[in-house]
């Protein structure tokens, strides 16, 4: 388990203090996908380097199954940061080694033998799907095969932990989700945690099992993905899930009062049009979006209703349906 | 100047001189310059990796002090002209080679004088490698002597060629001065007899092969630098 515990870090930039991270508390626990989002600037990166000190913290601590990372010296952190592996934007490839001495090269670090860490090497690269590339240069490869090879020398020292910097946001839709498919794979087959660091709302959708939020380096939300994505409760979480969202000055006064249907899974029929008719009602409809996470679909509809005794009217009809609640808006 | 340069009797008298010593001038200077260069790389390679290691973000940030310190004596030694530096170290001469003139004596100053220019230029070299991939090292476990011999030197080496190339060529113009001390080579066939006996036709020709070898020297030193850099592999 990673315990992030209070920690806070300060950069002095022109004499300037400047405060990245805010007294940032999180848990992640073993075999899970964590997703950390939040817009540039956030303090994601700075987050996510101190769990292995690339940033070491101004205060605060990083405890990783029970090892404070703070008090370790210089030789053992080096250690345990072979059981943290990270992945990176740029993909940070050895430009003048082939994809094979690349994958094995966190091995020469930690001394294994040459014979035997290109066996593990082509293993790995067999993993990714590259077998073909060994003697391959990096130059020679595209975005998403350098991503593989840098997932696969990620993987050489069996780490427990992967950390991935905005790992696919140098590479397009298709691709993302490819990568993003292989380090699904990887935390299923080798029981790794991975964390994520991203800005992409899809790439927390797709994966990510729990999500924190960051917004000027406090954490925001956190929680389930279902649950922060279908039912988001602070303002930076409502602009990520709804991109459109305004504060929603699109209805007119007849229906100025907002409102929210949150779905949670799919529903069988035609929900607003029978609600309409039932409710012998008139709704303006502002927004409808659904998206798929984890399997579920979940929804949101927004609408524009009369008054606060429509929306009492709409609470007690929808109650007869599992999952689907409302909530106002404004 | 050049008025009976190309006359019969000049001619032969070149000739005379050519073959019998020109060949063994360019052997002088070869040996100068390759062994000079060795020595400057030997020295000026670390020095350089210091500079960029020690500094403050450096991967192995070194006290502020020693760091100007070491900037300070670069800087001084690059100042000072060649032709005084070449006298300011006879005591060092004389203290290693035993003898402040002659060819293998006019190897320290040029030493000394290069190899801090190599320091630099190791530094700029270095300093091009992707701070990313010197961050990646380090998040895999490197320590600082792994990150500087197994990522920084290696993903520098096309660099670190096309630079001591020219740290080849100014060495070898270097040489041709160092013939005022008594150094051999094409420098002081050109300095003894062309400019203290006016046989230019001698002159010409020894800077000539001059010129010929600045471009041999760097025509290998680009294709061997385009040759081993990968990132140009399509």
């Amino acid at each position: 388990m990673i315990e992030i515990k209070n920690v806070s870090k300060t950069f002095i930039v022109d004499g300037e203090k400047f405060d990245a991270l805010k007294n940032v508390s999180l848990n992640i626990e073993d075999g899970d996908i964590y997703g950390i989002i939040g817009m540039s600037g956030a303090g994601k990166s700075t987050l996510v380097r101190t769990i292995n000190m690339l940033e070491r913290p101004s205060s605060g601590e990083i405890i990783i199954d029970g090892k404070n990372m703070n008090n370790l010296s210089a030789a053992q952190l080096r250690q345990e940061r072979k059981n943290i592996a990270m992945i990176f934007q740029g993909f940070n490839l050895l430009m003048q080694r082939n994809v094979l001495k690349n994958i094995s090269f966190p091995l020469e670090l930690a001394g294994v033998k040459k014979a035997e860490a290109q066996k593990k090497a082509l293993e790995l690269l067999e993993l990714v799907g590259l077998p073909d590339k060994a003697k391959a240069y990096p130059a020679q490869l595209s975005g998403g095969q350098q991503q593989r090879v840098a997932i696969a020398r990620a993987l050489a020292t069996d780490p427990k932990i992967l950390l991935c910097d905005e790992a696919t946001s140098a590479l397009d839709p298709k691709t993302t989700k490819s990568i993003l498919s292989l380090i699904k794979e990887i935390n299923q087959k080798y029981k790794i945690t991975v964390v994520i660091i991203t800005h992409q709302m899809s790439v927390v959708e797709d994966i990510c099992d729990k999500v924190a939020i960051l917004e000027n380096g406090v954490v925001a939300e956190e929680g389930y993905v279902t649950k922060v994505f279908s039912q988001p409760q602070s303002e930076i979480a409502k602009h990520l899930v709804y991109p459109d969202y305004e504060g929603g000055s699109v209805v007119n006064a007849d229906y100025g009062t907002l409102a929210r249907i949150v779905l949670n899974g799919a529903v069988g029929t035609p929900l607003i049009s029978k609600m309409t008719l039932d409710l012998n009602m008139l709704i303006n409809l502002v927004s409808v979006s659904t998206r798929e996470i984890g399997g579920v679909i979940y929804g949101n509809i927004e609408i524009g209703i009369e008054d606060k005794n429509a929306f009492e009217k709409i609470r007690e009809y929808l109650k007869q349906y599992d999952g689907i609640t409302i909530e106002e808006v404004r | 100047m050049f008025e009976n340069i190309f006359s019969p009797e000049t001619l032969t008298e070149a000739w005379g001189i050519i073959q019998s010593e020109m060949l063994f001038a360019l052997w002088e200077t070869l040996y100068i310059t390759v062994i000079a260069t060795v020595f400057s790389v030997i020295i000026g390679l670390p020095i350089g990796v210091l500079l960029v290691v020690g500094d403050k973000d450096g991967v192995l940030p070194l006290p502020k002090t020693l760091m100007h310190i070491i900037n300070i004596i670069v800087n001084i030694l690059r100042s000072v002209p060649f032709l005084i530096l070449m006298i300011m170290v006879f005591p060092l001469t004389r203290l290693i080679v035993g003898t402040t003139v002659g060819t293998t004596a006019s190897i320290v100053p040029l030493v000394i004088a290069a190899f801090p220019f190599v320091a630099r230029l190791v530094e700029g070299s270095l300093r091009e490698v992707n701070p990313n991939i010197i961050e990646t090292a380090q998040s895999m476990g490197a320590s600082p002597f792994k990150i500087i011999v197994k990522v920084m030197i290696p993903e520098s080496v096309p660099s670190l060629i096309s630079n001591i190339t020219i740290a080849i060529t100014t060495i070898l113009s270097y040489t041709a001065m160092s013939g005022i001390i008594g150094g051999g080579g094409l420098g002081k066939i050109a300095i003894n007899y062309g400019y203290y006996r006016y046989k230019y036709l001698v002159m010409l020709v020894a800077v000539i092969l001059l010129i010929v070898l600045v471009q041999v020297f760097q025509s290998v030193g680009t294709h061997l630098s385009v040759k081993t850099d990968k990132r140009l592999k399509r």
